[in-house]
């Protein structure tokens, strides 16, 4: 099959969704790859870079599969073949238009941006490797317009203090923009709806700070939800507490499908300090910050600089195009399992039936709900697996002791007297032999058994005193018996002093 | 003070030297003193009881064979000891309990021949004035049933563990039904042999006792034998402590229920900490549902090279080591070792994390990393590390599977879900030591391996070891 890839159509767009090293690997599956001239210009790569790996300059609607970053433009999608499969970012959800036109040409369209969020599906989310440059890119940003060093120093010419950067919303955007800026020097606190992230900001170098607020965050598609009233409320004081404080504010706060929620209000931006710069990453969504102008700098009255750029992948298009390609690579490894270079639709599987928006003139979004294996799906798990056997009630153990008690008492009475003796012996080790190791530690657990395997050579008294009282069968099993115990104890001992002198402290 | 009373006294003394070896053996500080302990406890019961058969006036040939089997037995014991491989320690062990096991049923075969037998009518005279010596058949029996199936469970366990017999459990249909079967047919016959003390009885139930036992290990999967092992310790002290009752010894009886409840109680713990029910792994429950590696895409694992390796090891700041038995077998403790050494010596932390059924024995690692000269300081457990993983740069995952298995935690339909399991694949980067992408030893797929922060490093683990140490 022929894999084609689009010129953007898409004003002010860098990318291109292949680049000369996924042609190659694209090549690798058997697929051809006809590139459009001068796709790649923008992104730094050549029309002769693409001829090197192997790809054909020409037109992308020849193609049986055709690549693009955003949904091709009218005329794009009119020189495209019906059954032609239609690979790139679709956002189903704000689009149905879109999708209904699509499955009228007949066109199978794979909405990257609708991969699920399962592990195995991560090395095609492209979602993810975007969010991932636009952190870094968003700190950089920030970075050109703050007057001043992230990190803090002390020279000859006075000490400056480091900055101070806010993030909200830690996903991967987030948690990219903590590492870039935590990288650079600055101090970073971030905020998020989820507690389980405090952990990955605390990783990444930063300091989460958490909302005190009733309902925690689980959310059974691995993104944020919207929060109630509440919390919304108790989260406004945090930020309202912080903001003046900090010298970058960066947010990524996103609920898919739905306008961003609004973190930032204008009295927390009169707040901040003189040359603060707030990068809002939600910015095409509505923004998280009130003032903010989809893909405009704008500076507010009390000079902070709010950056409402909607391209920040974009302005690292090399880098945006390499992951994006690699992501679209791994889509087609997944659905070429013959490495022949046909595309094969698995209709059962999780991961192509949710990225399938549009098939055979249907539309198909949404999927059916795919639980999500990250990290909310294994608080779930775990009830399950630890099922505590709630303890007895006193009353219920007493009985159980006291007919136990009642039992033994009687087996014991109704013995011969020689043996209760021996009974009673036996019963006060077994309690003595439990508690004697009930502390043992965990590395001497193989000394611990060596030892009591050798003690347990002990039986050789027995055998000793059976030998040699004239009966040759039993001397003869005596012999064997004590020949048997003696291995065992003295290995026993000498493997225990062996293992136990390599115990070292350092 | 006859020779009789003083050797009672000792036998005493020597019991008190066995619960201190015991309790010293709990800790680090204490284990060797511990150890000695026991010695002398045995060298104070062997002395008491040799005294003791001199004055019951053993004949002169059995002196000289007490002398012979002694020596013998001693050469031969210390001889392994010495030479075992600290990896073999596992197969010693096993091999250790089923002497005991045999000497168990060979000490009741001999009371049968010399009460119930004829041998020694004086004896039996004593046993029915006292009115015991139905007590005695029973005994007899019980002895002879332990010890034989600590005997072939053993010998089972061996096998398994030194690869002679294939580690997958044995499923014959209705298991249950034979083991329980078994153990019917152990209480019947014991009536029957009380009330007629028959040798074709004693026969019958040696028989099945070695049955059971083989079938019992054979049932339990490879992975379950670091507590099958501790159990057959357990079994090996009941049957000590069968004799014990069958020979009017306290001393025995007392070293028996020490060893019994101590090993039991070991076992327990370790099922605990696998999360495992005590009862199925003893009846060889877990097997059962570790079905086959199953058909199901996790997508693709990385690899890399000992050089990339050794790249990321220098620019972490810690690195946490989690062995398995796959480090044992390879024989790379050593290398392990010298590259903590070398890393450590630039300043990074690196610290190891051992889980409980690493291994196939309890302290299975501890024993060969300190084999290696690793400060045990470093070497923590599985809940002291598990917390930090998140903090740590590069995690070595170096022939562990199943211990560091995320499906543990993340898919309750898995075979070992529940299984508390390291939680490798919270750190930076985990780099896995692997010879192939085979499944582990309770034959699951581990997703781990196919998440984005891992990486494989295929090969023997020694010699990846040695290459990163080179590299470095």
């Amino acid at each position: 099959m022929i894999i084609g890839v689009l010129r953007e159509a898409h004003p002010g767009e860098t990318r291109v969704a292949a680049t000369p090293a996924t042609v190659a690997q694209l090549l690798k599956l058997e697929y051809a790859v006809v590139i459009e001239p001068g796709a790649g210009i923008a992104s730094g790569f050549t029309d002769e870079a693409y001829a090197e790996a192997g790809a054909t300059v020409g037109a992308a609607s020849r193609g049986d599969i055709v690549f693009g970053i955003n949904t091709p433009s009218t005329e794009q999608l009119d020189g495209l073949r019906e059954g032609t499969a239609l690979v790139c970012l679709i956002a189903p959800a704000l689009n149905p238009d879109l999708l209904a036109g699509l499955a009228r040409r007949r066109i199978t369209a794979l909405a990257m941006d609708a991969v699920p969020r399962i592990s195995r599906a991560q090395s095609l989310d492209v979602l993810s490797s975007m969010a991932n440059i636009a952190g870094y890119r968003a700190v950089i940003e920030a970075a050109n317009v703050f007057g001043r060093f992230f990190t803090g120093q002390v020279t000859a010419a006075g000490k400056v203090p480091p900055a101070k950067v806010l993030v909200a919303g830690v996903g991967v955007a987030g948690l990219a923009a903590i590492g870039t800026a935590g990288g650079m020097g600055a101090i970073v606190y971030a905020t998020d709806p989820r507690p389980e992230v405090a952990d990955q900001v605390t990783s990444l170098g930063g300091e989460y700070l958490p909302v005190e607020a009733a309902d925690v965050e689980v959310s059974a598609t691995g993104y944020a939800k919207e929060m109630s009233d509440d919390y919304n409320a108790r989260a406004a004081a945090l930020y309202a507490s912080r903001v003046p404080d900090v010298d970058i504010v960066i947010t990524t706060a996103l609920i898919p499908g739905r306008p961003a929620p609004r973190l930032i209000t204008a009295d927390m931006v009169a707040s901040m300090k003189r040359g603060s710069v707030i990068v809002d990453m939600a910015a095409a969504n509505g923004g998280n910050v009130e003032g903010t102008v989809a893909g405009e700098v704008v500076v507010t009255a009390n000079g902070v600089t709010i950056i409402g750029y909607t391209d920040l992948p974009g302005r690292l298009p090399a880098q945006a195009s390499q992951l994006f390609g690699t992501n679209l690579v791994n889509l087609m490894k997944l659905m070429t399992p013959g490495k022949d270079g046909a595309l094969v639709l698995d209709w059962d599987d999780v991961v192509q039936r949710g990225v399938t928006v549009a098939r055979d003139g249907e539309v198909t979004w949404p999927p059916p709900a795919v639980q999500v294996s990250a990290a909310p799906a294994a608080v779930a798990a775990a009830p399950v697996a630890k099922v505590v056997k709630p303890p007895a009630s006193p009353g219920r153990r007493f009985a159980t002791v006291g007919i136990a008690a009642a039992v033994l008492l009687l087996l014991v009475a109704a013995a011969p007297a020689a043996l209760r003796v021996h009974l009673t012996v036996f019963a006060l080790a077994i309690v003595i032999g439990y508690y004697v190791i009930g502390n043992v530690h965990h590395a001497l657990h193989t000394p611990l058994m060596s030892v009591t395997n050798a003690i347990s050579g002990i039986i050789v008294v027995g055998a000793l005193l059976q030998i040699g009282h004239g009966d040759t069968a039993i001397t003869t099993l005596s012999f064997v018996a004590i020949l048997l115990a003696s291995i065992n104890v003295f290995g026993g001992f000498a493997v225990t002093r062996r293992m136990l002198s390599m115990f070292s402290r350092s | 003070m006859t020779v009789e009373s003083a050797a009672q006294a000792a036998y005493l003394v020597a019991a008190l030297l066995f619960i201190l070896a015991l309790a010293g053996l709990s800790r680090h500080e204490t284990a060797k003193q511990g150890n000695n302990y026991g010695m002398a406890g045995m060298a104070v019961a062997l002395v008491a009881t040799i005294a003791l058969a001199i004055d019951r006036d053993v004949s002169h040939t059995g002196l000289l064979l007490i002398g012979v089997a002694m020596v013998v037995g001693a050469a031969v014991g210390l001889w392994r000891a010495r030479v075992v491989e600290m990896t073999g320690m596992p197969e010693l062990i096993a091999m250790l309990h089923s002497f005991v096991g045999l000497a168990a049923v060979l000490v009741g075969w001999n009371g049968y021949l010399a009460v119930e037998g004829g041998a020694d009518p004086l004896e039996s005279a004593a046993l029915a004035a006292q009115g015991t010596l139905g007590i005695h058949h029973a005994e007899v029996f019980i002895g002879v049933f332990i010890g034989a199936v600590t005997f072939t469970g053993s010998i089972v366990a061996f096998g398994k563990l030194s690869g002679r017999i294939n580690s997958k459990p044995l499923m014959l249909p209705g298991k249950n039904v034979l083991n329980v079967g078994a153990l019917l047919a152990f209480v019947a016959l014991t009536v029957w042999f009380c009330i007629s003390p028959q040798l074709w009885l004693l026969v019958v139930v040696t028989v099945i006792a070695l049955l059971l036992g083989w079938h019992l290990v054979a049932s339990i999967g490879g992975g379950d034998m670091p507590v099958v092992v501790s159990m057959l310790n357990s079994y090996s002290g009941w049957a000590a402590a069968a004799s014990g009752f069958l020979l009017e010894n306290d001393l025995l009886i007392v070293t028996g229920a020490l060893v019994g409840s101590s090993g039991a109680y070991l076992s327990y713990i370790m099922c605990k900490a696998m999360n495992r029910s005590f009862i199925s792994v003893i009846a060889g429950g877990f097997g059962i549902e570790a079905g086959p590696a199953e058909d199901k895409d996790y997508g693709d694992h990385r690899e890399v090279n000992a050089e990339q390796v050794a790249e990321l090891l220098e620019a972490a700041k810690s690195v946490i080591i989690t062995p398995g038995y796959g480090m044992a077998v390879a024989q790379a403790q050593y290398g392990v070792a010298d590259l903590t050494r070398k890393l450590r010596d630039r300043g990074i932390t690196v610290r190891f994390g051992i889980h409980p059924v690493a291994g196939r024995l309890p302290g299975h690692m501890n024993v060969l990393l300190a084999e290696a000269k690793v400060p045990y300081d470093i070497v923590l457990e599985m809940d002291e590390i598990n917390d930090d993983f998140p903090s740590t740069d590069v995690v070595l995952v170096i022939g562990a599977n199943d211990t560091v298995n995320p499906a543990a935690e993340d898919d309750p339909t898995s075979p070992i879900a529940g299984m508390p399991v390291l939680r490798v694949w919270e750190a930076g980067q985990v780099i896995i030591f692997k010879r192939s992408m085979a499944s582990g030893y309770a034959g699951v797929q581990n997703p781990l391996f196919f998440r984005e922060n891992a990486a494989m490093l295929f090969g023997d683990a020694k010699d990846r070891v040695e290459d990163i140490i080179r590299a470095l």
